[in-house]
């Protein structure tokens, strides 16, 4: 398992529950496709229509936040750490 | 259905039987509710059959700043009259924000300790403005959301059940009864009558089930709708999915009319529009609230639709919602429109 992918509570229909799955790609692109390979539907989510992240989705790679590093491009390797973070959910 | 008086913006003051605006007050407490109602006039212009109009009850102008403070005012009255909450008791709730910033407040005004349990992702503002009425702030994972925080609040309880009063905003029907009390008497008395469709997000459900309970008692032709996040994953703070989430007590699906469905994306569009075309900034619950009332006011031949702001911009200017406002343009409200 090369990559962790933290998955958030409201994703996990398309992990089978799943809260932590295992992925594999050189940027974090790559991770997203072998994601949706595995689990179709979590591009769509992940992703806007531009294939931008989408504005409420927060990705971390290794405790920070890739709007920070090189957003999609940020490159990834063996036994780095993915989380993947709604904006924010639920009642106040 | 009801039909709109074009003067009921033009009553006179004395016709309104709550203190207004210069009223003094003993308690900040005094100073909940009797908000604005404003007519979305410039955003829906031409975009509308004549006989429909859109007013937004303007629930920022608040003193804790958001509607909260409302089912706050009435959860601790409540707790107090019935002895559950006493002096020597803290305050403690899960909340993402807007309820615990009521609470912190109103915890404040009465001399009660505050306990605030909340994901750590929420807004940097907001965990400020806690911590600024002396609240403790006590964080969950953010990977479980809202519901994360209400189990993480539930173990805190567990450890020392004597020590904490806690309002469970999503179990009290103080909630939607203070909605029920207040926020659907102003309405009503506001539009003179005529309102014929009351549109609201949910979250707890308090704001839709109080005020959509009062609004049928006057009129049981008027349409209650909620406006709901599209997907589980979205990033409408302060809304709930249902569906996906812990459904809260107080929520009776069976009062509802109908539900609109809104995507995350079309709401925080939303907010920059009406920042821009409306002089109004707001956070994303209110822009969903926006959207689902166009989606329902441009259904109708006439009606007078009314939607709940829960509250202003200001505490979210360092969130997500704002990621890619300067892309915005007229244009992309148009598509939005298109889509409706």
């Amino acid at each position: 398992m090369p990559v962790r992918v933290r998955v958030p509570t409201p994703l996990r229909k398309f992990t089978a529950g799943a809260g932590e799955i295992g992925a594999a790609g050189a940027n974090l692109k790559d991770v997203i496709e072998d994601l949706e390979r595995n689990h179709p539907g979590l591009r769509e989510r992940l992703l806007d229509e531009n294939g931008q992240i989408r504005r409420f989705v927060n990705i971390y790679l290794n405790g920070d936040d890739v709007r920070f590093l090189d957003q999609l491009n940020s490159p990834v390797k063996d036994g780095d750490d993915i989380s993947i973070v709604p904006a924010i959910a639920g009642g106040r | 259905m009801a039909t709109i008086s074009p003067s009921f913006l033009r009553l006179p003051a004395a016709a309104n039987p709550q203190p207004g605006p210069g009223a003094r007050a003993l308690s900040v407490l005094d100073l909940i509710g009797n908000t604005p109602l404003l007519e979305i006039s410039r955003l829906t212009a031409g975009l509308l059959r004549p006989g429909v109009r859109i007013f937004a009850k303007l629930e920022g102008f608040n003193p804790g700043g958001s509607v909260k403070d409302r089912a706050v005012r009435k959860m601790i009255e409540v707790g107090l009259a019935s002895g559950l909450l006493q002096p020597g008791k803290t305050i403690i709730d899960s909340t993402s924000g807007n309820t615990g910033i009521a609470l912190a407040m109103v915890g404040s005004a009465l001399g009660y300790p505050v306990e605030l349990v909340m994901a750590s992702n929420v807004s940097q503002e907001r965990k400020r403005i806690i911590a600024a009425f002396g609240a403790k702030v006590v964080f969950s994972d953010p990977l479980e959301g809202s519901d994360g925080a209400i189990l993480r609040c539930r173990e805190l309880i567990a450890r020392d059940p004597q020590r904490y009063f806690k309002p469970d905003q999503y179990n009290n029907e103080a909630n939607p009864q203070a909605h029920f009390e207040t926020t659907g008497p102003e309405i009503w008395h506001q539009t003179g009558g005529a309102i014929s469709h009351f549109i609201a997000g949910i979250g707890t459900s308090g704001t839709l089930m109080g005020t959509g309970r009062y609004l049928k008692t006057r009129d049981a032709a008027i349409q209650v709708i909620a406006a709901e996040p599209a997907d589980a994953m979205h990033g409408l703070e302060g809304l709930k999915h249902m569906a996906s989430s812990i459904v809260p007590g107080i929520y009776h699906e069976d009062q509802i009319d109908r539900k609109v469905p809104v995507e995350t994306e079309d709401a925080y569009d939303m907010v920059y529009a009406l920042g821009q075309v409306e002089g109004l900034l707001v956070g994303q619950s209110s822009g969903a609230a926006m959207v689902a009332a166009l989606k329902v006011a441009r259904e109708l031949r006439q009606g007078c639709v009314v939607t709940v702001f829960p509250d202003l911009g200001d505490k979210y200017l360092s969130t997500n919602l704002w990621i890619g406002w300067k892309a915005w343009t007229p244009l992309k409200l148009k598509r939005l429109l298109e889509k409706l």
